[in-house]
C-alpha cells in the first residue's frame, strides 16, 4: 500500500465560492422559514392533526441515514481493511459528521418548541426510541469526530482500527434505532414492523455511497485531482448491490403486508390506488431509484462513463427520498384503523376521509433544504481548513499493485 | 333580667357557631377532593360512554369542551386542536348504528408516553393522561403513536386562553379529563354538558372504587374499548358498540 498525502483544496475557484454562496443562501433562506414557522406557528406548513410530519421529516431522515451510510467507505477501510478506501475514509468521516448536522438542524427547526433543545438533551425517557436516538446521533457525532482524529494525527493511528469498528458498530446501531422510531409504532398500518431497521440501514448505505460517488466526482472535477477508473469502479459495483439490498428489503415488507390479510387496505393503497404515494413509488422508487441506476451500473454501454456513476448515483438519491416519502408521508396520510369493523359514517374530525391530504408549502421545503445546504457548506468549508482530500486519486497512486 | 337572658341566649348560639364550625369546615375539607392531597394509584379515573343514550346530532359535549379549555382558535379544521370529537359508526355485518364521542383513551399502558423524549406526556397514577406542557418539545411523536388519534397540536398563535387550562402554542395537547376539576370534586365538563341535555351517557368515576356508579355498571354489563388487540387497558369505556 502506498503512503497516500492528503491536501486542503485551493479554494480559489469559481466553483468553491459558487458552492459557498449558494449553500450559504439556502441556510438562510431554511433560517428564515424557521422564524416564521416559529413566528406564525405550524399553521404556515402543510402538516397538520393528521399528518403531523412532513416534508422537514423527510429531509431530515434523508440526510440521517446517509449520514450513517456515508460512512461505510470509512469502515470498509478501517474495519474490512480494503486499501482501496483508505484516501477516501476522512472524506468519508467528514461526511457523515456533516451530513448529521444538517439533518439534525432540520429536525430541531421544525420543533413545535426548537427553543426546548436543551430540555431535549437534558430529560430523557429512556423507555423512548426517539431519547435514544438522540443520545445515539450525539454520539455518533463525537465517535466520528474522534474516528477522525485518529485517522489524521500520525501518533493516534494505532487506535484507528479499533474507532473505525466502534463507530462501524455505533452506526448499525443508530440506523437501527431510526428504523425503530417507525418500527416501534403499534397503532399504524404502515410502520409497526422489525422490517423498517433493516431496511433503513440498507437505504442508509445506498444513500450513503452515492452521495459519497457524487462528492468525491465533483470535488475531483474541481480541484482537477486524477481519479481512476479503479477506485470508481469498486463503490460503483457495491452501490448496485446496495440498491439490490434496499430492493430486497421493501420487497419483503410489502410481501409480507400483502400476506397479512387486515393489511391489504394499506398495500392497495400504496402500490396501487394511492395517487402521488403510487406514482412515488412504481415511478419515483421502483423506476428512477432501482432499475434506472441498476442498468446505468451494470449495463456494459453504459458502465465505464463517470457521468453514468453519478446520474445512477443521483438517482438513487431521488428514489431514496421518494421511499421515505412514501413511508412517512404515506404512512399517515392512510387512515389509522381505530374502530375495526365499524365502517365511520361520519366524524368531526376527519375518521371517515379515505385519505388524509397533505401538501408541503415552501416554508417546509425551505427548510428541508438548509439541511442539505449545511452539510454541504461546513464540507466545503472542512476541506478548505483540514488536509481531507487525498492529492492524486490514480489507480496507481492508491495502490502499487493495481493492474487495471 | 331580660337583658341577661337574652345576652345568655347569644353566648350560647355564638359559642357554638364558633366550636362546631370549624369542625363543619374541616370535615367538608377533609371529603373535598383536593388538589394538595396526593394522587395515588388506589383511584383509577374512567368514564363510561352509553352508545345507546347518545344522541347522534347532538355536540354538547363538544361545545362544552371547546368552553371549558378555550379551543377557539381560528384555523383550519385540520390544524384545529380537537380534544373530543363525534363519530358515528356502523356495522359492517349487521348494519347497527352508533354515536359516540371519542377523546384520549386514558390507557393504563399509553403509547403516548412510551414514546416521549422528555417524559412531557405522563400518566398520573390515577390513571389521567396529561402532557407537561414546560417540557413538551413540539417533536408530535406521541401523535403518531396514539392509535385513537386523540392527540392535536398547537398550530397557530392562541389568544384567550382560560387561566385554569394553560395551553401552549407549538406544543401537544389533548383531553385531560378536566383534572382540575377532577381534582376539586367536580367531573369533567363534557359528563356535566351530557347531564344538563338530559341525555346521561356518560359516567365518570374511580373504576376501583367498587361502589362507584362506574364500578357498578361496568360489573352488571358488557362494555368495550377501542381497539381491544392493543391491550392497552384503556379508562374510556364503551357500551352498547
Amino acid at each position: 500500500m502506498k503512503n497516500v498525502t492528503f491536501c486542503v483544496i485551493e479554494g480559489k475557484s469559481f466553483a468553491f465560492y459558487g458552492g459557498i454562496i449558494i449553500s450559504v443562501f439556502f441556510i438562510l433562506l431554511g433560517l428564515f422559514a424557521a422564524y416564521n414557522m416559529e413566528h406564525h406557528g405550524h399553521v404556515i406548513t402543510g402538516m397538520n392533526n393528521q399528518v403531523v410530519w412532513g416534508m422537514p421529516h423527510v429531509f431530515a431522515i434523508f440526510l440521517i441515514l446517509a449520514a450513517s451510510g456515508v460512512l461505510n467507505v470509512a469502515s470498509i477501510s478501517s474495519v474490512f481493511r480494503k486499501i482501496f478506501y483508505h484516501p477516501l475514509a476522512r472524506l468519508s468521516a467528514l461526511l457523515a459528521i456533516t451530513l448529521l448536522l444538517g439533518g439534525l438542524s432540520v429536525l430541531v427547526l421544525d420543533l413545535g418548541r426548537p427553543d426546548r433543545l436543551v430540555v431535549a438533551m437534558t430529560s430523557y425517557n429512556f423507555k423512548s426510541i426517539f431519547a435514544w436516538n438522540i443520545i445515539l446521533y450525539n454520539g455518533f457525532l463525537l465517535v466520528c469526530a474522534v474516528y477522525l482524529w485518529f485517522m489524521m494525527q500520525r501518533s493516534m493511528q494505532r487506535y484507528y482500527p479499533t474507532a473505525g469498528l466502534i463507530a462501524f458498530t455505533w452506526r448499525l446501531i443508530l440506523t437501527t434505532g431510526t428504523g425503530s422510531i417507525f418500527g416501534f409504532l403499534v397503532a399504524r398500518e404502515a410502520y409497526q414492523t422489525a422490517i423498517m431497521a433493516p431496511l433503513f440501514i440498507a437505504l442508509s448505505l445506498s444513500l450513503g455511497l452515492a452521495i459519497f460517488l457524487l462528492v468525491l466526482l465533483i470535488d475531483c472535477w474541481e480541484t482537477k485531482c486524477s481519479l481512476g477508473e479503479g477506485i470508481l469502479s469498486r463503490p460503483k459495483k457495491l452501490l448496485g448491490i446496495l440498491i439490490a439490498g434496499v430492493f430486497y428489503f421493501v420487497l419483503v415488507y410489502h410481501l409480507t403486508h400483502l400476506y397479512f390479510t387486515g393489511r391489504h387496505g394499506i398495500e392497495y393503497f400504496l402500490l396501487a390506488g394511492g395517487g402521488v404515494y403510487t406514482v412515488l413509488f412504481w415511478g419515483g422508487y421502483m423506476f428512477l431509484g432501482t432499475i434506472l441506476p441498476l442498468l446505468l451500473l451494470y449495463h456494459e454501454r453504459f458502465t465505464r462513463s463517470k457521468s453514468s456513476i453519478a446520474t445512477a448515483a443521483m438517482m438513487t438519491l431521488i428514489g431514496g427520498f421518494a421511499l421515505l416519502y412514501i413511508i412517512i408521508i404515506g404512512g399517515q396520510a392512510y387512515p389509522l384503523d381505530i374502530f375495526p369493523g365499524k365502517e365511520v359514517i361520519s366524524s368531526s374530525f376527519m375518521d371517515n376521509i379515505a385519505v388524509h391530504s397533505y401538501i408541503p408549502t415552501i416554508w417546509e421545503i425551505m427548510l428541508g433544504i438548509s439541511g442539505i445546504a449545511i452539510a454541504a457548506f461546513l464540507t466545503v468549508v472542512a476541506v478548505r481548513i483540514l488536509p481531507f482530500m487525498p492529492r492524486s486519486l490514480a489507480d496507481t497512486d492508491v495502490d502499487d499493485t493495481f493492474k487495471g | 333580667m331580660n337583658v341577661s337572658t337574652q345576652n345568655r341566649r347569644d353566648f350560647l348560639k355564638k359559642s357554638a357557631i364558633v366550636t362546631i364550625a370549624p369542625g363543619v369546615l374541616l370535615y367538608s375539607v377533609s371529603q373535598a377532593h383536593h388538589a394538595e392531597r396526593p394522587v395515588t394509584s388506589t383511584t383509577r379515573w374512567g368514564m363510561l360512554i352509553d352508545t345507546n343514550k347518545c344522541v347522534d346530532d347532538c355536540t354538547a359535549c363538544l361545545n362544552a369542551c371547546t368552553e371549558e379549555h378555550g379551543l377557539t382558535e381560528d384555523v383550519p379544521a385540520e390544524v384545529k386542536p380537537v380534544w373530543i370529537r363525534k363519530v358515528t359508526l356502523r356495522d359492517r355485518q349487521t348494519g347497527k348504528e352508533s354515536s359516540l364521542p371519542v377523546m384520549c383513551q386514558h390507557c393504563e399502558n399509553p403509547p403516548c408516553v412510551d414514546v416521549c423524549p422528555t417524559g412531557a406526556s405522563f400518566k398520573r397514577d390515577d390513571g389521567i393522561v396529561l402532557v407537561d406542557r414546560h417540557i413538551c418539545i413540539g417533536c408530535r411523536y406521541c401523535m403518531m403513536a396514539c392509535p385513537y388519534k386523540a392527540r392535536s397540536f398547537v398550530h397557530a398563535v392562541l389568544e384567550n386562553q382560560k387561566p385554569h387550562s394553560p395551553r401552549g402554542k407549538g406544543t401537544v395537547e389533548s383531553c385531560n379529563f378536566c383534572v382540575y376539576r377532577i381534582d376539586t370534586g367536580t367531573g369533567p365538563a363534557c359528563v356535566e354538558a351530557c347531564e344538563v341535555e338530559g341525555h346521561q351517557a356518560m359516567i365518570y368515576g374511580d373504576m376501583n372504587d367498587p361502589d362507584s356508579e362506574i364500578s357498578k355498571k361496568l360489573k352488571e354489563m358488557s362494555s368495550s374499548v377501542l381497539r381491544p388487540d392493543l391491550k392497552l387497558n384503556q379508562g374510556i369505556r364503551y357500551q352498547g358498540l
